[in-house]
């Protein structure tokens, strides 16, 4: 057993966090209504609901971001501190957020003494304590990143180990982890697991939110579901089955049209029978790519008219920098993409766009959306030159044509003009997805398309491109490392390390062996 | 059977979608008031305007105002659409001085300060466009392509403009400028000035090009969110380019609105002046964002007609010349914190 390394929490036995009857009132919106929660020193307690369920309210609330409206929030047995005493809240509980939060110009040491740093007599900075600290936090809890690389200069993984680090640094005996592995390739994850067990054997209290419930299963030891601002269900983990949350998250009502939406598809008949209607084919012919963390090494591949093909890798496989560069987001170093006759300018959006290829990029926050542009804008983007006369359009046409789509995917928003910022995270997944179906593509290049979606969303969507490839005969490229994506693929193509492992061309895939594959085992 | 589930779903997505309109009304008409914020600042000075002086609702001195932002205004449609694709142009003052300059050093005899060619003024106009043209060229290749830093290149630029606009007339003004280059800045129709036609005709097709074609559409993708407009097809670096141009042009028709107006060009018109900054605070005013993606025509109008008629005020009431400058800058900063509370953060931004 390590010591910690700086005073426990003072009263023995009360809860780290608890929430007593929390409501929060955003406008007409009741994010929060009488939230109870409770989590003891030790305990990995698994906070799970669908997007806009209000997990990110109730993280904020319990971060001290902001205020309840009504209710009370107590860390370790004590009242929560006044809004305005961060560093009050920093030593009682800590956020590691989605994104990481460290100054990559900054060192690990600086990182993890961020605003607190031990000062000498005068109020000079103590570098020396400083590093010695970061050191010896690091050596208690078990990490390994080195006190004096800069942040910048880190894995995403190891950016986590800061933030841990300074949680723990500054006496924190509580961490609420937010999506934690939304960023981290799966060998980075089964560490980060371990390492979350580890501080759970010491007497950490953690807050895991996920949207994986695989993940939930396979740390927590307890687990609370929210739907619609109210907690449906607390419980040991032991006593509740898989079914039993999702029902949870989904209510009971909704269950019966929700959970089913996306029963695996059955195996469609390729180019034979839907010939007549089958697009060009896609040839990607020895492309190479190289930038730091991603390389392509001479990857050549034909998807046939119609056909739909999933490329799956580790991140830094090489999978989505291949989407990308067929999509004409990125430029290849050498190689060439032909779709039927037609080269495509390497590098070249609107080019890889007329010639009849959508897109999902990889991050809708970055490439998926204006925020500031309404719903209906961003869905008719790619088609302005088509819906335009002389060049011009107005908000009707706009919409004219955004609402057969916008009805397909069931996007839910105030009216099509509504900035898409202020939508939900699947709602505003589900207008990148429209906005690269639009353009009525003859091959759809996907990136993640379900990557931060709640479950019931991202089996919509996945129906929905599998609905859309088999009535209009596109042909489909998805690059997901979700394999619940690959489900609607015909065939599976793995990447390790920038090149070709194996392919999978027999629908169901078997998990195991794809999971095998991506990590470079089993070539079949 | 799968047709039904998605029927479901559209339904419940319906149902959701109208409680969504429900809640967002009132933020719609919120937004509705940021549009409008300014004009009731505006109504209300108007009026202070006339009880300080009797002389402040007068046709005379109401069209005053209109012909002296009109050239302001001009520039400032030019600014906005740079704002709006998330850039920035200090050089357009510099372009509103010295395009004009170079026309009417070419047009006007030596002994008005040309350089002799005497060459035809409407040829003089055409070059005076061709000016603008040249200079937004520039900075879109530098900052476009070069990939540079905006704001340090239209900082050298504007100072390289400002010197060769000295610099070809040895710092003298050339004046008499033949009735075709002056038309637009001096004449009348009816009571009304020709300069303030066309900064109006400017803005309200600025404004509906902008609301209503795909190209004004595409500069607000281009501002708001770069990549997506991008991963879109639009093609990003041409709207970028193309915006540096017409902000260009934009800012040597000012130049000539104002060259026009005072019957000659001051070695000073534009950098001298120091016109980048009322620019700057009309956008701003008006509700054009400094981050790009948002801000519109009846923003910046009424952010360009509020320092109008804040200076008019101060004129007519014989403010102290020594203190112009700082109660101009005291109501720049008040009228930016008051569109800042009432618009939230849609002008501060």
């Amino acid at each position: 057993m390590h010591e910690p390394a700086l005073p426990a929490a003072d009263t023995q036995g009360a809860p780290a966090v608890e929430a007593a009857g929390v409501h929060k009132r955003f406008g007409s919106t009741r994010a929060l209504r009488g939230v109870d929660l409770s989590l003891q020193p030790g305990r990995c307690l698994g906070l799970v609901g669908r997007n806009g369920a209000g997990k990110s309210t109730l993280v904020s609330i319990l971060s001290g971001l902001y205020p309840p409206d009504a209710g009370e929030v107590r860390l370790d047995g004590h009242p929560a501190p006044s809004l305005g005493d961060i560093a009050a809240w920093r030593a009682r509980i800590a956020t590691v957020f989605q994104h990481s939060m460290v100054v990559p110009g900054l060192t690990v040491a600086e990182n993890v003494f961020l605003g607190r740093q031990p000062r000498r007599r005068g109020g000079v900075v103590d570098w020396r304590r400083m590093r010695e600290q970061t050191r010896k936090v690091m050596t208690d809890w078990g990490f390994d990143v080195n006190a004096d690389t800069a942040c910048g200069n880190l894995t995403v993984e190891q950016r986590q180990i800061v933030e841990i680090t300074r949680a723990l640094a500054a006496g924190t005996r509580c961490l609420l982890l937010d999506e934690p592995t939304a960023a981290l390739e799966r060998g980075a994850a089964q560490r980060l697991f371990e390492r979350i067990r580890q501080l759970r054997a010491q007497g950490v209290a953690i807050l895991y939110i996920s949207h994986h419930l695989e993940e939930v299963f396979e740390i927590c030891t307890d687990v609370a579901v929210l739907r619609d601002g109210e907690m449906v269900l607390t419980a040991p983990l032991a006593e509740v089955t898989k079914d039993d949350l999702v029902t949870a998250m989904v209510g009971q009502e909704n269950l019966s049209t929700e959970r089913s939406v996306a029963p695996a598809p059955a195996p469609r008949e390729l180019a034979g029978a839907s010939a007549a209607q089958a697009g060009p084919d896609l040839v990607v012919d020895g492309v190479t790519y190289a930038s730091p963390g991603v390389f392509l090494g001479n990857v050549s591949l034909t998807v046939r008219g119609g056909e739909r093909v999933g490329v799956t890798g580790l991140r830094g496989s090489g999978a989505t920098t291949l989407a990308r560069i067929v999509a004409g987001a990125a430029a290849p170093g050498a190689g060439q993409v032909r779709l039927g006759d037609l080269v495509l300018r390497p590098g070249d959006r609107a080019g890889a766009l007329r010639a009849g290829i959508g897109y999902i990029p990889e991050d809708r926050q970055a490439d998926g959306f204006v925020p500031l542009l309404g719903a209906a804008e961003n869905i008719s983007m790619t088609i302005t030159d088509r819906i335009s006369r002389a060049g011009f359009v107005g908000p009707k046409r706009r919409e004219a044509r955004a609402a057969p789509l916008a009805r397909r995917l069931s996007l839910v928003s105030a009216g099509l003009g509504q900035p898409v910022r202020e939508l939900s995270g699947g709602n505003q997944q589900k207008v990148t997805v429209a906005r690269a179906l639009a353009s009525d593509p003859v091959l759809i290049v996907a990136i993640t398309p379900t990557r931060g979606v709640d479950v019931a969303s991202k089996e919509l969507l996945l129906s929905e491109l599998d609905r859309i490839t088999t009535e209009t005969g596109a042909s489909l490229l998805l690059a997901s490392d979700e394999l619940d994506d690959l489900v609607i693929c015909d065939r599976v193509v793995v990447l390790v390390r920038g090149e070709i492992f194996t392919e999978f061309t027999e629908p169901p895939f078997d998990r195991e062996a794809l999971i095998a594959a991506t990590e470079g085992l089993g070539r079949s | 059977m799968s047709d039904t589930k998605n029927n479901l779903a559209a339904l419940a997505a319906d149902v959701e979608s109208a409680l969504a309109r429900r809640r967002s009304r009132s933020a719609a008409a919120i937004s509705w008031i940021r549009e409008v914020a300014l004009l009731p600042v505006l109504f209300i000075l108007i009026i202070v305007g006339a009880i300080l002086n009797p002389h402040f609702l007068t046709v005379a001195n109401l069209t005053g105002i209109g012909q002296q932002v009109s050239s302001l205004g001009v520039v400032v449609v030019g600014e906005s659409l740079i704002l709006l694709i998330g850039g920035m142009d200090l050089s357009l003052e510099s372009t509103y001085g010295l395009a004009p300059m170079i026309a009417a050093w070419l047009i006007v005899p030596a002994a008005a300060f040309g350089n002799g060619w005497m060459l035809n003024p409407y040829l003089g106009i055409v070059i005076l466009l061709a000016v603008g043209a040249a200079v937004g060229t520039v900075n879109g290749l530098l900052i476009v392509k070069g990939r540079l830093n905006g704001f340090i290149v239209t900082l050298g630029m504007t100072i390289l403009l400002a010197g060769i606009q000295d610099g070809i007339v040895k710092g003298q003004a050339p004046f008499n400028l033949p009735a075709p280059f002056a038309y637009l800045g001096s004449a009348n129709i009816g009571a009304i000035p020709v300069s303030l036609i066309v900064a109006a005709i400017i803005f309200a097709l600025t404004g509906l090009f902008l609301r209503y074609h795909r190209l004004g559409r595409a500069i607000y993708a281009v501002g708001g969110n770069r990549e997506a407009a991008r991963a879109a097809g639009i093609k990003v670096n041409k709207v970028r380019m193309g915006v540096y141009i017409a902000g260009s042009i934009l800012a040597a028709i000012g130049g000539l609105m104002e060259a026009g107006r005072v019957s000659s060009v001051a070695p000073q018109q534009g950098y001298g002046e120091g016109i980048i900054f009322a620019v700057f605070a009309a956008a701003v005013i008006g509700g054009v964002s400094l981050q790009g993606g948002r801000g519109n025509m009846v923003g910046a109008a009424s952010g360009v007609i509020l320092l109008g008629v804040v200076q008019n005020i101060l004129f007519l009431e014989n403010a102290p010349n020594y203190w112009i400058d700082a109660i101009n800058g005291a109501v720049i900063l008040f009228a930016l914190i008051l569109a800042r509370v009432i618009g939230g953060e849609a002008s501060a931004e």
